[in-house]
């Protein structure tokens, strides 16, 4: 089996190689990579974005939202009731001084979240505000407060039936709950479905990932620069990429891991400085945004365009459901699966109900949206705002926070680029473990999978905009598909063990190391 | 009642001296015993890769796997030796927390340390961990040079 997938993805790939070399030479490489790239993933991104028949709802935003919805109905609102339990385990209040030297539940959350957040706060936002308004905000934090419990949930379950080899490594994730899960619980299927996430994970990583990061790190660096080929900065990220995931230039990833925080202190801190600087606006910007909820206040498709922006722009950025999150969680050390579940519920909370929040107050209290003074609705070009300098996307972020403190531009720039680089190597990890769960270990094949990432550092940074961020948010949200049904199947199984949790900490039988 | 010592290594030069004082205290106690501690230093809020996460048990083990037979190991089989009564223990964490922490659940009389460690900027900025040991500890701290 694994041989066939194996000698198949091969076939793939060699007959996009020979497509790509049959293409026009007088295209630029650039036009030739965007050509192709969209006409190969097109179908695709259409099947997975189809809209709910009879209105314009993307079927897979209802998805997500609604197993967000049931994962919160069915634990009980786990993501209020045990936030301070969950920030308790982060400070290690109940970690066991003999296993000082384990991987932290503080660790494992750190890298869960060096690998979300990233360009979905910056830039993802950016594009949510700009099309749906200030009210795709509050639609944005409602969806990341249900995805607290779909976290949960996945987490729980990454860490319960994880791997542990006999070197002391271990490996987990969606791929191992769904074949394991599943069979302990008598369904079949499992195994099926685990290999099917994997090759969505593949994707994701690629698409997501790698394609999107390396986009618009070129689009922050030619904003900066000055308009270049797209290939060049793909070239120089893909050898960076290259030397630390294949030449195990160490260094590099340890001093990513370690600016990364800093630089996401330093943005939640800019953003709070320029909202304090504009505190008259701050009740203003509230109601724009609790109006712009329920009216839509003149975007594109009214109040439901905004409620679709802010739903997938949270799930993009928060990958709450998506099943990456579960993999990087997995390797804390626990007696308690349970225990990584209630921290991973703070990562959607750091991530889209507080970063991305700071992102959209900071572009709607900026006035950078541009309002009719008359009838006080936004002026709308296409299905997007009107911006004072025509700015999307990064840009706009970048310009809302220059228009308060004029030289962040820059610490942005700089910041985006770490961000998209931490990001592409936590999913160069994710795609890595699929890859060995389809292939098996083995250095030569992990070194296909890492040589196959670096080539999509360079498509991705050369290709336009439109269909990487198709290609990429359909690849992520296709993991969902499969991670979900899984979870629908073995949340039973989390229930189990919250329950006999909480009745442990409730006795005090669970209690604090420290005091 | 048996006097403990706690001894603390880091594998540094300094490391013989420490010894041999510990030895002369130990002789000078009717019933004693030394522990010798080496402590790996490491923290539960550093930032990891993925990959160091998937790693670090495998990790952690090679580390005290290690620390027992380049440091503890020899220690206590040289105080074996010479007639005194010994084990080593090897922790995870900070130096000054964890000797002292040792010192405390152990009972010990007192901790000796040499005063190599922590030299450099980081030293001079938050101070060597010997220095953090000498003000925080629970019990006196005998510092050898």
């Amino acid at each position: 089996m694994r041989k066939f997938l194996f000698t198949m993805l091969l076939l793939v790939a060699a007959n996009g190689w020979i497509d790509s070399a049959l293409a026009q030479e007088a295209q630029t490489i650039d036009q030739q990579v965007n050509e192709i790239f969209a006409n190969i993933t097109g179908p695709f991104v259409s099947l997975i974005f189809a809209p709910i028949p009879g209105t314009s709802f993307p079927w897979i935003v209802m998805w997500l939202v609604i197993a967000a919805s049931v994962f919160t109905i069915y634990f009980g609102f786990v993501q209020f009731r045990f936030f301070g339990h969950a920030i308790s385990l982060v400070k290690g209040d109940y970690s066991d001084p003999n296993d000082a030297g384990e991987v932290s539940h503080f660790q494992a959350l750190a890298t869960a979240l060096s690998g979300t957040v990233g360009l979905g706060n910056i830039a993802g936002v950016a594009v949510a505000v700009g099309i749906g308004g200030p009210g795709a905000t509050f639609w944005m934090i409602l969806a990341g407060l249900l995805g607290m419990a779909s976290k949960f949930t996945e987490c729980t379950l990454g860490v319960k039936y994880r791997n542990e080899y006999e070197d002391g490594t271990v490996s987990g994730g969606p791929m191992y709950y769904l074949s394991k899960g599943f069979k302990e619980r008598g369904i079949p299927g499992g195994k099926v479905m685990a290999i099917v996430f994997s090759i969505f994970c593949i994707l994701g990583a690629l698409g997501g990932g790698n394609m999107f990061q390396a986009n618009q790190a070129h689009a922050q660096i030619s904003g900066i620069v000055g308009n270049y080929p797209g290939w060049i900065t793909g070239i120089v990220f893909a050898a960076v990429v290259f030397a630390v995931i294949v030449g195990g230039l160490k260094s590099i990833a340890r001093v990513t891991e370690k600016v990364v925080p800093f630089m996401g202190i330093l943005y939640v801190t800019a953003a709070i400085i320029i909202i304090l600087i504009n505190y008259d606006k701050i009740g203003w910007a509230f109601g724009q945004i609790f109006e712009g909820a329920f009216t839509g206040l003149g975007v594109a498709g009214g109040f439901v365009g905004a409620l679709i922006q802010g739903f997938k722009r949270a799930a993009f950025s928060n990958e709450a459901g998506v099943g990456s999150a579960a993999i990087a969680h997995s390797a804390v050390r626990t007696k308690e699966p349970i225990t990584e579940g209630f921290v991973s519920l703070l990562e959607p909370f750091i991530d889209t109900v507080v970063i991305c929040t700071m992102t959209a107050l900071v572009i709607t209290i900026s006035g950078q949206l541009i309002v009719d003074p008359a009838t006080g609705l936004y002026m709308t070009d296409g299905s997007m705002i009107s911006t004072i300098d025509g700015n999307t996307g990064v840009e706009l972020t970048s310009a809302a926070f220059g228009s308060a403190i004029s030289w962040f531009p820059y610490v942005l720039a700089i910041a985006v680029i770490l961000f998209a680089f931490s990001t592409m190597l936590s999913w160069s990890y994710y795609g890595l473990k699929s890859w060995t769960y389809l292939f098996g270990e083995g250095k030569s094949k992990e070194l296909v999978f890492k040589i196959i990432f670096c080539i999509f550092v360079v498509i991705g940074a050369a290709a336009n905009l439109g269909p990487v961020i198709d290609f990429s948010d359909a690849a992520i949200f296709a993991m969902a598909v499969v991670n979900i049904i899984g979870l629908y199947f073995l949340m039973g199984l989390v229930k189990k063990e919250f329950n006999s949790y909480s009745e442990r900490l409730e006795s005090g039988e669970i209690r604090k190391f420290k005091n | 009642m048996t006097t403990t010592l706690v001894i603390g290594l880091d594998g540094h030069e300094s490391g013989e001296r420490v010894l041999d004082y510990g030895k002369r205290m130990a002789g000078l106690i009717q019933d004693s015993e030394l522990l010798i501690v080496y402590i790996v230093e490491w923290s539960p809020y550093s930032f990891q890769t993925p990959e160091e996460n998937a790693e670090r048990h495998k990790r952690r083990e090679q580390e005290i796997s290690t620390a027992f037979e380049r440091v503890v190991n020899p220690a206590v089989e040289k105080l074996e030796k010479a007639g005194i009564k010994a084990k080593g223990i090897v922790r995870h964490g900070h130096v000054a927390d964890i000797l002292n922490s040792v010192a405390k659940e152990q009972n010990a009389e007192q901790i000796i340390v040499g005063r190599s460690s922590g030299r450099g900027l980081a030293g001079r900025i938050f101070g060597s961990s010997t220095s953090n040991l000498v003000m925080n500890a629970a019990v006196p701290v005998t510092v050898i040079g």
